[in-house]
């Protein structure tokens, strides 16, 4: 089992003593004839804050984009609160799930993407407004009052009536947070959201994320390359090679005694291995 | 015989012309209307992930496109009667035929505003839950028509002025009234001049909008 209290860790109490919020299983993905994924056993605690490292091509974006249901597995389960993503149980049986089921499932997920994805045709808080009125049903006042609050959080409140266009890649990916936020997910998922970004603007955005990881007890799976910042916010690190996790543990461990020759090879390139 | 005869085109052709100018217009309208709603049904048909209808939606679109709007015309009019014992009324088959032909013409349109419609917005959507109902209607339609509405607005233009066709089953719209006037007057000159001038001052400033509608739809201006 992986340790994750830590001496750096945010999270004070002993995670582990919950249910996971997300269990991998056996999870292995193709496309055509390349295997991304090999065969991955992840679990993911409420309210844990896990980095996902590795190196480019290793299969962490598809990691998360089958939790997001943006790909589907080739094999293998995830369970996400107790109940299965990709498949419903029928009859004690396990068939593959419909748009409906994924759509109860998927609820629980929320996801920041690379190239944040915003919808340039509608204004910031109506980007964040949308989604809450649309799939969760809430009246346009509560939607409002929701969006404004974490457009706050994420000091991108009075840019609100302006359109995404006009805003900075850094000022786009704060408002993208705040989109996902609204929607109140269980486990957030952020696939590089600052590696498209201007270097004068991913100070700002990595500082929300942070912020975020502070409060509340929303579970996160950071993909990054930000060594730093994966080791000042993660409970555990996961380090990915080759369509498999290849060790994880807390940032303590994983960044200063790597355990696989691979990881001490990928950390070298950081200047963050243990004998540095 | 005087070249142009005020009088006549004053006394007798414009009274008659300006009676059947809602004609063309209403067809005009009317087809575009059925060819907008049309033309996208047939686009998310072609793009259905069941062969079952895909297949005969690309089928039904190909033909159509490919064979004359006149035959297509001549078939609802004088055909249909005797397959289905249903005979329409002209101007209901008029707007039907090119209703039915502007749709296979909007859905290529439609089809490409919906592939310019990056994959990110896609997954953006999936990541906030939309149904699939939501998510078309919500952010990738309004965004697959904003770029497309000036080509849009020309096949509106280039539709408007293919109504003539109509006169060929028996719809009174403007030219097949000029040419009424023109075989029961001898005089030709005066109603087809202006039935053209008439087009032209409905086409050129409908085009001058579209241009100018061009540049208000653009989303990167800042
Ligand atoms: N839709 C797809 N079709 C085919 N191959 C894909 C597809 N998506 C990803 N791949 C391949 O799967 C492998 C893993 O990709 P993935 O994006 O998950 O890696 P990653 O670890 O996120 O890399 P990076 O750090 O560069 O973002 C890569 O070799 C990629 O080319
Ligand atoms: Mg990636």
């Amino acid at each position: 089992m992986v340790e994750t209290q830590d001496a750096n860790a945010l999270t004070a109490y002993n995670i582990q003593d919950k249910d996971p919020i997300v269990k991998y299983r056996e999870i292995k993905k193709a496309f055509g004839d390349t295997e991304v994924l090999k065969g991955i056993d992840f679990d993911l605690y409420p309210g844990e804050r896990v980095a996902i490292i590795g190196p480019s091509g290793s299969g962490k974006t598809t990691m998360a984009r089958l939790l997001m249901t943006l790909e589907k597995p080739t094999s293998g389960t995830i369970e996400v609160d107790g109940r299965y993503l990709w498949h419903k149980e029928v009859k004690g049986q396990l068939v593959p799930a419909d748009e409906k089921h994924l759509h109860e499932v998927r609820g629980d997920i929320g996801m920041v993407f690379q190239h944040f994805n915003l919808f340039p045709h509608m204004t910031i808080l109506k980007n964040c407004t949308e989604a809450p009125v649309k799939a969760l049903g809430l009246s346009k006042k509560e939607a409002e009052e929701r969006a404004k609050e974490m457009l706050d959080k994420v000091g991108m409140l009075e840019k609100a009536k302006d359109y995404p266009a006009s805003l900075s890649g850094g000022q786009q990916q704060r408002v993208a947070i705040a989109r996902a936020l609204v929607m109140r997910p269980k486990v957030m998922l952020f696939d590089e959201p600052t590696s498209a970004l201007d270097p004068e603007t991913v100070g700002e955005v990595l500082q929300v994320i942070k912020d975020i990881a502070k409060q509340g007890d929303m579970a996160m799976m950071l993909i990054t390359h930000e060594m730093s910042f994966a080791h000042e916010v993660a409970d555990r690190i996961c380090f990915f090679d080759e369509g498999i996790i290849q060790e994880q543990g807390p940032p303590s461990q994983v960044f200063t005694q790597p355990k696989t020759e691979r990881l001490q090879e990928f950390l070298k390139r950081f200047h963050m291995n243990g004998s540095s | 015989m005087s070249v142009w005869d005020w009088e006549f085109t004053f006394a007798d052709v414009l009274p008659q012309l300006l009676q059947v100018i809602h004609v063309t217009i209403g067809a005009t309208i009317g087809a575009f209307a059925f060819a907008l709603v049309g033309g996208l049904i047939l686009a998310l048909g072609r793009r259905s992930q069941k062969k079952w209808i895909s297949w005969p939606t690309y089928g039904f679109i190909e033909f159509v496109r490919t064979t004359p709007p006149l035959v297509q015309l001549y078939f609802i009019f004088f055909v249909f009667p005797d397959l289905f014992g249903v005979a329409l009324p002209a101007i209901v088959a008029g707007i039907l035929g090119l209703g039915i032909h502007y749709s296979t013409y909007l859905s290529e349109v439609y089809r490409a505003g919906i592939e310019s419609v990056p994959q990110g917005q896609w997954e953006a959507a999936t990541a906030l839950n939309f149904s699939p109902v939501q998510k078309w209607k919500s952010i990738i339609l309004p965004q697959a028509i904003r770029p497309v509405v000036p080509v849009m607005g020309n096949y509106l233009i280039v539709l408007f002025k293919e109504t003539p066709l109509l006169a060929a089953i028996s719809v009174g719209e403007l030219l097949g009234t000029a040419q009424s006037i023109g075989s029961s007057t001898f005089r030709y000159l005066e109603p087809i001049t202006l039935v053209g001038l008439f087009f032209l001052l409905m086409s050129y400033p409908a085009s001058l909008m579209i241009k100018r509608l061009e540049l208000r739809l653009d989303l990167n201006r800042k």
